[in-house]
């Protein structure tokens, strides 16, 4: 027996069924939940992987140009000409229900700079800062993807193994100790109602000798 | 309104404040950590740090991995990528499977 001492009496019978019953239709649903979870996780990851990729090429190539537009122009000049950006971007944050998971949507809006991105006159830049600026702004919207897929893959994940717990919990540890303590019970009233018969026998038995002076 | 935060060092990052993202530089481990906290209690949902910086900040940007906001994001730096965001992919799903399934 685990642990504690449980009532061996009817009562206590019907309530622990009634329990079993609820453990194992939650464990039913948890698992469901938890399979569709992993299902879109696994989406997400695949996206993940693709994003990444995209946005590290993206990146990569990027940071050459700027590289090279350093070495051309100087650092500190570099510095000047970025100092003023022709636009800000503002970013908007909406949520989407995956399973009860509540996941981030970033969309973003920027303001200013719609004629052109560079903050900058052509006079003493290289171009290959603009090349380097270009690749970025195609790059960002990518890269906004990625944040928004990664978050959702780590929130996703988080709550993935909050259910898988639930789901062992209840498959390991709940449900058995209810069915154990159900057939423990069980056999104690069993045993009960057999002792009661013999008792019961055994009283006829004396009664009718008291009765009868009948021996055996 | 939200608004996205870039950190990292100077030449790595410079060029995404012409794209009109907030830029922090940050060249060592101390700064990093204070300043992406300070970020974290602002308006910032979504915080790029490259990898270079990143891989000093392990335990901090754990911190912000089970909040909704904001969303660190880790990102190649000029010396390129070091493999660091493809950990955390495999720690997510690691996590989430309770397995190493790769």
């Amino acid at each position: 027996m685990t642990g504690k001492t449980i009532n061996p009496t009817r009562m206590e019978l019907t309530r622990l069924k009634g329990r079993l019953k609820t453990a194992q239709r939650g464990h039913k649903l948890l698992k469901d939940k938890r399979d569709e979870l992993m299902k879109q996780f696994m989406e997400v990851v695949r996206r993940n992987r693709q994003l990444r990729a995209k946005v590290e090429q993206g990146l990569k190539e990027a940071n050459a140009a700027f590289t090279v537009a350093s070495a051309i122009m100087g650092p500190e000049m570099l510095e000047q000409s970025l100092l003023c950006p022709r636009r800000s971007v503002s970013l908007e944050v909406g949520s989407k229900n995956i399973m009860s998971v509540n996941t981030p949507v970033y969309t973003f809006h920027t303001e200013g700079g719609d004629d052109s991105l560079l903050p900058y006159g052509f006079a003493q830049t290289s171009g290959e800062l603009d090349a380097a600026l270009e690749k970025m702004q195609e790059v960002f919207a990518d890269m906004l993807e990625l944040a928004q897929v990664e978050k959702t893959m780590q929130l996703l994940a988080q709550d993935i193994e909050k259910t898988r717990r639930r789901v062992n919990a209840l498959e390991y540890v709940m449900i058995p100790q209810t069915q154990q303590n159900i057939r423990y019970i069980s056999m104690k009233l069993d045993e009960n109602e057999r002792g009661n018969t013999t008792r019961l026998m055994k009283v006829k038995d004396m009664v009718l000798q008291d009765a009868h002076h009948y021996k055996q | 309104m939200y608004k996205i935060a870039v950190m990292g060092d100077r030449d790595s990052v410079l060029g995404f404040r012409a794209l009109g993202l907030d830029v922090f530089f940050c060249d060592d481990a101390e700064t990093g950590r204070k300043t992406l906290h300070r970020l974290a209690q602002q308006e910032y949902a979504v915080i790029y740090i490259t990898e270079q910086l990143a891989q000093n900040l392990t335990a901090e940007i754990a911190r912000y991995k089970d909040d909704v906001m904001p969303a660190v994001i880790l990102i190649p730096g000029k010396g390129g990528s070091l493999g660091l965001a493809g950990h955390a992919l495999q720690a997510a799903v690691e996590r989430a499977v309770g397995a190493d399934i790769s």
